[in-house]
């Protein structure tokens, strides 16, 4: 079991009430999502269609790297890992 | 005899002297050719293929052209004799072939080699970018690229407002803006192109005032329109840069598949609130092509997870920066220079002051980028809540 930061967009903190960062635990990177979950009731739902895989407009990275190309949620967390959530964003604001 | 007399004839038994026959048979077999003349010489034109570096800056930028001392060189001047004092300071520096080409360009000329007109800086616009030409990544030749060069920036709003800005201040030759939209009062806050005198005023028309009386030589071509499937390709062709500064799904995935399609790199950019993403996407590279936005998400999001029209917001100071980081990756695409954010994305994060640069991998069955897959065609997708209803769009 290792322990995780989940730094979290600004589209999803009203889940987390308004935290950029949540410490969580898990052996892999699914585990520290569903963690999280438990944490913030529902922001999974935003993150993972009802099938449990990552959305089309949502990536993973474990530090620089996107999950996908290490496994994809089944990514082995090492200890002190760093979880972005980056989800597509459309805004410039004309 | 006189000095400079005497020191002739030291150098002219000294340097190796060739005539331009064989000047231009070196040239071909990879030698450069330095041309040492000054501005003022160069109305008749310029051996083709030369490299240009006034007498005064030889030594300082001669590693640019030859980086190594083993590089052959012939360099040349009006008449012959310049370059043989420029050959003998290379060789000093440690060059170990060097040539004076014998009667210079009046010879070159003469026999009827190549030569090629080349674009020269006018005076006002030499002092307009003296600060460019101090630079030795951009240069004269640089700015010459730079003045040449053509980018299309899609929305002149939050981001396009300070891309457009600095890219016409840096004598970005034409500047293309894509924006049907008009000056809404709530568009002030970030939106630096447009004043408050220009409330309803098309974006494009008060975006070409406030830059052509930044820079006069700009050309802006205004397209007051929306990009659709029909228009997309015809407008974004012959350009070399595509700078995406929208604020809507639909068009960023259109400006993507057109940039795709025709190769043009993709200078991406998006806001929300504090935080930022920049990259550039750009499948068409020669060497090391990187991923397509649809690599990276290959769907947008139903409206209902997108983040709500009651959501959106953004710090006014906040699509400067990243507009700006655009408009950085827009020059360094335009003179080769540096490493483009191909293949990674830069997150900024305002509030907690964090730069994070994330690895982008192309996806190999993209259905829009993959090699060899054919072109699946432009789509116009429907989305309910692309503009912040109280940012006074549509």
């Amino acid at each position: 079991m290792s322990k995780a930061t989940i730094r979290i967009p600004t589209p999803l903190r009203s889940f987390t009430g308004g935290a950029g960062e949540v410490e969580v635990e898990g052996a892999t990177v699914g585990q520290a999502l569903h963690h999280l979950d438990r944490r913030h009731e529902g922001i999974l739902s935003r993150v993972l269609d009802p099938d449990g895989r990552i959305r089309g407009f949502v990536n993973i990275y474990l530090g620089e790297t996107n999950v996908k190309t290490l496994g994809g949620l089944d990514a082995a967390l090492p200890d002190r890992a760093v979880i972005s959530i980056v989800p597509a964003v459309a805004g410039g604001l004309r | 005899m006189s000095a400079s007399r005497r020191r002739l004839e030291r150098l002219r038994a000294a340097i190796h002297q060739v005539q331009p026959g064989e000047a231009h048979a070196l040239a071909l077999k990879g030698a450069v050719l330095i041309d040492i003349r000054e501005a003022d010489e160069l109305a008749q034109g310029a051996p083709a293929g030369s490299k240009r570096i006034p007498r005064g800056f030889l030594e300082l930028q001669i590693e640019q052209e030859a980086p190594d001392l083993s590089q052959p060189i012939v360099v040349m001047c009006g008449s012959g004799l310049r370059s043989l004092f420029a050959a003998d300071d290379l060789l000093q520096m440690g060059y170990r072939e060097v040539s004076s080409l014998a009667g210079g360009f009046n010879a070159w000329k003469k026999q009827g080699l190549p030569v090629a007109i080349p674009r020269l800086l006018t005076d006002e616009e030499r002092e307009r970018y003296g600060r460019h030409l101090s630079v030795p990544e951009v240069g004269e030749a640089g700015q010459i690229e730079l003045l040449r060069s053509k980018v299309l920036l899609i929305g002149a709003g939050g981001l396009g407002s300070p891309a457009a800005f600095y890219l016409a201040a840096a004598g970005v030759g034409t500047l293309g803006i894509v924006d049907d939209d008009v000056v809404d009062r709530s568009n002030l806050q970030r939106q630096i192109l447009h004043t408050d005198d220009r409330i309803g005023t098309p974006k494009v028309q008060s975006a070409r005032q406030t830059l052509q009386s930044l820079n006069p030589s700009v050309k802006v071509v205004e397209y007051a329109t929306r990009l659709n499937s029909t228009n997309v390709e015809q407008l974004f062709t012959g350009y070399d840069v595509v700078l995406d500064g929208t604020d809507n799904f639909p068009t960023r995935y259109l400006v993507n598949d057109a940039c795709v399609k025709l190769g043009i790199p993709n200078v991406h950019g998006s806001i929300f609130r504090f935080e930022g993403q920049v990259s550039v996407f750009w499948p068409g590279r020669k060497s090391a092509p990187g991923p397509c936005y649809r690599c990276l998400y290959p769907a947008p999001p139903p409206p209902e997870l997108a983040p709500s029209c009651a959501e959106a917001g953004v710090l006014g100071v906040l699509p400067g920066v990243i507009g700006l980081l655009q408009a950085v990756e827009a020059i360094k695409l335009l003179l080769d220079i540096g490493e483009p954010l191909v293949g990674r994305l830069l997150q900024y994060e305002a509030l907690e002051s964090r730069f994070t640069r994330l690895t982008l991998e192309r996806d190999p069955d993209c259905a829009y980028c993959a090699d060899g897959k054919p072109f699946p065609g432009y789509v116009d997708m429907q989305f309910a809540c692309n503009v912040p209803v109280t940012d006074g769009g549509h």
